[in-house]
């Protein structure tokens, strides 16, 4: 009990006497949970807050409520084509994200190379995923700040996107449609129109995303300053995506390592520079995620004007079997680098598959970013992250 | 209409009893309809359309759901404190409407006339304090007791910015009679005392409005009970009609403030076309009206900002509404020095 | 730097803790570790400044089913943009293997998990404990002759 006192009247910076009472002062911490349920904490986690009055001393997350045992069935599954449904339901939010790295791996062991077609109908797919899950990760924070309306507008344009999925796939949410070789339904004949039509109508709504939530003066009050993570730290706790980049790191995989058409392609990394309070503080993460979404329109656009002709399916092979091997690939996601390692064993079943998940890596940083804060702090820190449960529990 | 009713019924406490109910009625039928305008208002807000099904455009909506909360059961926590549990609600309840009494609803209309109106109505309305303090205490939950002790920092607080400001009108108009500075009012928009030492009152009006939608625990003041982390603040453990009861008295001091609002700043029941349109029925429209405007303005701001921090909240309070409420005190005195 | 040159400085700089590599006909080189020294080579990659390996990208415990269980490092450099993976082989009765935690942070939550699922044994590590099954469960669930509980805390486990 005595170095837990002392380390917690450090943190908040009192002297840990008092004089003329000839021992260390005695204070209790008090041990507070948020979750496992919880309005924000973004799905069942569970964070157990020491705090010292208001201050938060530590924060110890516990996950695992949401662990539904995705490398074991991996290991399971009578091919590897079976591995992609399960895939989807890691970040269920972003699910074709999650598809993608995974059969690039299996490609990868496969030596196997996509049409053309296949490969700009990915990207147009990828950064889809990427401007919906920033959609939710914008409209939650809001709420977790307290602004309601701007949750509604998010989901009101996120539709626009789920109809162009339910045209090209069939599902809205979770897609199974990016298969080892190709796609498993090519596009509509007036696929690039609507995504014309949408680039059209999502610009302005950036735009009054930003008038009404990332300038307000209140939310900056909320975020500006808060949740700092330096950039080293930031590297050595291996965080990626708008996490990293907004302490100021410019690391991006698609410019960084790239994969797929993505060179061929022009559109900036926005990166946090601690425009309106510190590098690294949240607000600055939530602003690359807004920067991120426009950088993406700009990506689609390109891609469906250069769209090329083509069969989805002809690279799809008639049987799955690599030989003894393992690889390891990463793709940049909406939440950060989500990275698949698969070992074959030669055998049409997967050996192994192992999933490095970005949310996963980004919240074992949040002890970083909250220890002195106040409760509010560390709810505004936990939405800066962004994470989905499905993911880090996978 | 007090004169009326004694000519009609004889008894004097018959009579008190009457005027009495008036607003409790006018409270009861507006907290209904402030639910549902509320909703809706929200709605349009957010792009999407609100109840719909309960009668046209979901108008039966609040009678439906004070239906259902009035067949829950009624769960009191096995360690919570019962008395005061259960008697917190309607100490809120009776703070806020006891304010009803000094506000006049029209020019026929007064509940008690007490020259000291406003000074009653500042006394009085800090009794919800007490009946929130006692909510999160009774409760017997860490997040209750850190919702209501917040909630109480902060009404207390903003109880300075708002009395000053208030101080402000009655420099102008002398009086502390809400009854009296609604007559000085009368005759044309321009006698409105937000006009009066233009742009005094303006400010004084800003102050009072930003204050008093602390003191109704209000976005952007709405820690006490809609934070995100705090669950639901004091009234985390009341269910059913406990919390409709809590819910309809956060409307009714809505309500309240409004209408000092609307009462002191806006001509209260006066019409804005000056003799057109008046009169002791036609004032009492004029009046709800208003005050039914500034519940909108209430609902908007709610829908619009997010919350402020704790003491984030404090610093505004005290940083500068109050050092912005004391020097518009020295602007009016001095301004009505210089004019005599 | 080509992971050639990696295993050639490693080897120079450890000798035989370098058990040995295979850089050419696979699609992923790797360099495999002796278990003990894990540390020093992590320290020696992250902090020479011809390689600057930064980022731990995925931390992997295996089992390669016969008694024989592994850890598999992927590293990578955000500073000078290289790759390379390490890997260390261990024997199930004596899965130890020394903690990389204090070269790169993100360790401390791949190693519970690889402690978790696969069951080796990070020595030195701060706070070695479940990660995603409960504290008190019983077995390593990701080893191959893994079997399901039949009941934990009186509930029935398969349904």
């Amino acid at each position: 009990m005595q170095a837990t006192d002392l380390r917690a009247e450090e943190a908040v910076g009192r002297p840990a006497t008092v004089p003329g009472l000839g021992r260390p002062l005695r204070s209790e911490e008090m041990v507070v949970n948020m979750g496992p349920q919880h309005p924000s904490t973004h799905g069942v986690l569970r964070l157990e807050l020491v705090m010292d009055g208001e201050i938060v001393v530590d924060v110890i997350p516990h996950i695992g409520y949401l662990h539904r045992c995705f490398e074991k069935h991996a290991e399971q599954m009578a091919n590897y084509q079976q591995v992609i449904p399960y895939a989807d339901r890691l970040d269920y939010v972003a699910a074709m994200s999650n598809e993608r790295g995974y059969v690039i791996a299996v490609e990868k062991l496969l030596k196997i190379q996509v049409p053309e077609r296949v490969e700009y109908i990915r990207v147009i797919m990828a950064e889809f995923s990427r401007i919906v899950s920033h959609l939710i990760a914008i409209g939650t924070y809001g709420m977790d700040i307290g602004a309601w309306t701007p949750f509604l507008y998010c989901m009101r344009d996120r539709e626009h996107v789920l109809d162009i999925f339910e045209r090209t796939c069939g599902a809205r949410l979770l897609y199974n449609y990016m298969w080892v070789g190709g796609l498993s339904h090519d596009v509509t004949p007036d696929f690039q129109e609507k995504v014309r039509a949408f680039c059209t109508y999502f610009r302005p709504n950036i735009k009054e995303l930003n008038d009404l939530l990332s300038y307000n003066k209140i939310f900056i009050e909320r975020t500006a300053n808060v949740g700092v993570l330096p950039a080293e730290v930031a590297v050595n706790y291996a965080v990626s995506g708008p996490t990293l980049r907004g302490s100021g790191v410019k690391w991006d995989l698609r410019k960084n390592d790239p994969y797929s058409v993505y060179p061929l392609l022009d559109f900036e990394i926005p990166v946090g520079r601690g425009e309106k309070g510190t590098a690294g503080d949240c607000w600055d993460r939530y602003m690359v995620r807004v920067r991120e979404m426009e950088q993406s329109v700009n990506i689609i656009e390109q891609a469906v004007e250069r769209l090329p002709a083509g069969d989805v399916r002809a690279a799809v092979p008639k049987r799955i079997r690599p030989e003894a091997g393992d690889v390891y690939v990463r793709t940049e996601t909406p939440k950060g680098e989500l990275g698949y390692y698969v070992v074959s064993d030669g055998t049409a079943s997967p050996f192994r598959v192992k999933v490095k998940s970005p949310c996963f890596v980004n919240l074992s940083a949040l002890p970083a970013m909250c220890r002195g804060a106040m409760i509010a702090d560390v709810v505004a820190a936990l939405g800066s992250i962004d994470i989905v449960l499905g993911e880090v529990d996978r | 209409m007090k004169e009326i009713l004694i000519d009609l019924l004889g008894n004097e406490i018959l009579v008190y009893t009457l005027m009495a109910l008036v607003p409790l009625v006018w409270v009861v039928l507006f907290a209904l309809f402030a639910v549902w305008w509320e909703r809706k208002v929200s709605a349009h807000m957010q792009d999407r359309l609100g109840p719909m099904r309960t009668g046209w455009h979901g108008w039966a909506q609040s009678i439906a759901d004070t239906l259902k909360l009035m067949q829950k059961e009624d769960i009191i926590p096995a360690a919570a404190d019962r008395a005061l549990f259960i008697l917190a609600p309607y100490i809120v309840f009776t703070a806020s409407y006891a304010a009803f009494a000094a506000i006049p609803f029209s020019a026929a209309y007064l509940g008690a006339e007490i020259n000291l109106g406003l000074f009653y109505i500042i006394a009085v309305s800090s009794m919800v304090v007490v009946g929130l303090l006692m909510a999160g205490w009774a409760s017997n939950n860490k997040w209750s007791l850190l919702g209501a002790l917040r909630s109480a920092a902060q009404i207390v607080s903003y109880e300075v910015p708002v009395a000053l400001s208030l101080l402000a009108v009655v420099m102008v108009t002398g009086t502390f009679d809400l009854q009296e500075i609604n007559r000085m009012q009368s005759g044309s928009i321009l006698n409105w005392l937000i006009f009066a030492k233009f742009p005094l009152l303006l400010a004084a009006f800003l102050i009072y409005f930003l204050g008093s939608l602390a003191e109704v625990n209000r976005t952007p003041f709405d820690i006490p009970e809609a934070e995100s982390e705090l669950v639901a603040g004091y009234h985390t453990e009341y269910g059913g009609m406990r919390f409709a009861f809590l819910y309809f008295a956060e409307y009714a001091n809505m309500f309240a403030v409004s209408a000092i609002a609307a009462s002191l700043f806006f001509g209260g029941w006066n019409s804005p076309f000056g003799e057109f349109l008046s009169g002791p029925v036609w004032g009492a429209v004029w009046f709800l009206g208003k005050g039914v405007f500034f519940i909108f303005v209430q609902m908007w701001f709610r829908w619009t900002l997010p919350r402020l921090r704790v003491d984030q909240l404090m610093y505004v309070g005290w940083k500068v509404l109050t050092p912005f409420a004391f020097a518009l005190i020295l602007a009016v005195g001095a301004w009505m020095l210089a004019v005599r | 730097m080509i992971p050639q040159e990696i295993h050639d400085a490693l080897r120079t700089r450890f000798g035989d803790d370098i058990l040995g590599a295979k850089l050419d006909g696979v699609v992923d080189p790797f360099i495999t570790v002796a278990p003990e020294r894990i540390r020093e080579v992590a320290l020696a990659l992250r902090d020479d400044p011809a390689m600057r390996f930064d980022t731990l990208c995925l931390l992997t415990g295996m089992d390669y089913t016969g008694g024989k269980l592994g850890v598999v490092y992927h590293l990578a450099s955000m500073a000078l943009g290289h790759k390379i993976v390490l890997k260390v082989d261990l024997a199930a009765e004596n899965a130890h293997v020394q903690s990389v935690e204090s070269v790169w942070k993100t360790a401390n939550w791949h190693e519970r998990e690889a402690f978790d699922m696969i069951g080796i044994l990070f020595d030195g590590h701060p706070d070695l404990r479940r990660m995603l099954m409960p504290d008190d469960w019983e077995g390593h669930p990701l080893r191959k002759d893994y079997k399901v509980p039949e009941y934990y805390n009186g509930m029935k486990v398969p349904y």
